[in-house]
């Protein structure tokens, strides 16, 4: 049950990956972020897959709710008609796919001759939400504070960034 | 069926990787390479996951937390640049973006 779900949430991911990247039937970048979204609802199935439950919540909450609604309110504030007219080079597209297959091949082949993950098996007693909440309050507690700053930095720049004369 | 074990999710993970390593060479649209970085992000993310679970290990699922986190900081900055890039030069094709070349 595990491994057919596992190979349906991968072939999803995959699919849905590489639609929002290259879609035959059509270049409007909001079935790019339609893709998107689908692509991380079935990674967030994976994260169920590996016990991560918190992880899979914040996933479909942060990703796919606040971070694609940004995306969607862009896409629709800029007229992007233009785009769409606009093809994909020949010679970019060869270059990229060899680049990116390449990477691809090695990694996979180092993968498949290394000894990662060979005899180890899943943790019997897998970090609940609370485990995971405790370790973010007592060892990252330092972190987590200067994420927060982190996020107030960036609100504070997207507003800057958004007034209307950009000095 | 062989049980799922850590090589099938780091060899999802590689791909996921390569398909938005792919995505930002090829497309053109600054708003969909932005996408693709989303989709390498996300990559590294699974194979953190997985490396935290079959490890016994939660510090992988911790970074994960603050990936995401930073992630949406940079989505957030990086939109806003976008927009102020649009309503400066009309466009989000990177190829008519090359002040700093010409």
């Amino acid at each position: 049950m595990q491994a057919i779900l596992f190979y349906l949430f991968a072939a999803l991911t995959l699919l849905c990956g590489a639609l929002v990247i290259a879609n035959p039937f059509t270049r409007n970048p909001i079935t790019s972020a339609m893709f998107l979204v689908l692509t991380i609802v079935s990674l967030a199935g994976l994260f169920v897959l590996l016990h991560a439950f918190f992880l899979a919540a914040v996933q479909i909450l942060v990703y796919a709710g606040a971070v694609m609604v940004l995306f969607l309110f862009v896409i629709m504030l800029l007229d992007l008609k233009e785009e769409e007219r606009r093809t994909i080079k020949v010679v970019a597209a060869l270059l990229g796919v060899a680049a990116a297959g390449g990477i691809a091949l090695t990694m996979i082949g180092v993968l498949r001759h290394s000894n990662v993950g060979v005899g180890l098996t899943p943790a019997t007693v897998e970090g609940s939400t609370q485990d995971l909440g405790a370790r973010l309050f007592t060892h990252y507690a330092l972190p987590f504070e200067l994420i927060s700053l982190v996020l107030l930095v960036a609100m504070i720049g997207t507003v800057l960034l958004s007034k209307k004369d950009l000095k | 069926m062989t049980p799922v074990g850590l090589q099938h999710y780091l060899v999802v993970s590689v791909l996921l990787f390569c398909l938005g390593l792919l995505g930002v060479i090829v497309r053109r649209n600054v708003l969909v390479i932005y996408m693709a970085l989303e989709l390498m992000l996300n990559a590294a993310n699974l194979a953190l996951v997985a490396f935290s679970r079959f490890d016994n290990n939660l510090d992988g699922q911790v970074i994960v937390f603050f990936i995401i986190t930073v992630a949406a900081s940079e989505v957030a900055v990086g939109l806003a640049l976008i927009v102020a890039l649009y309503r400066r030069r009309q466009t989000t094709h990177v190829e008519d973006l090359a002040a700093l070349k010409d």
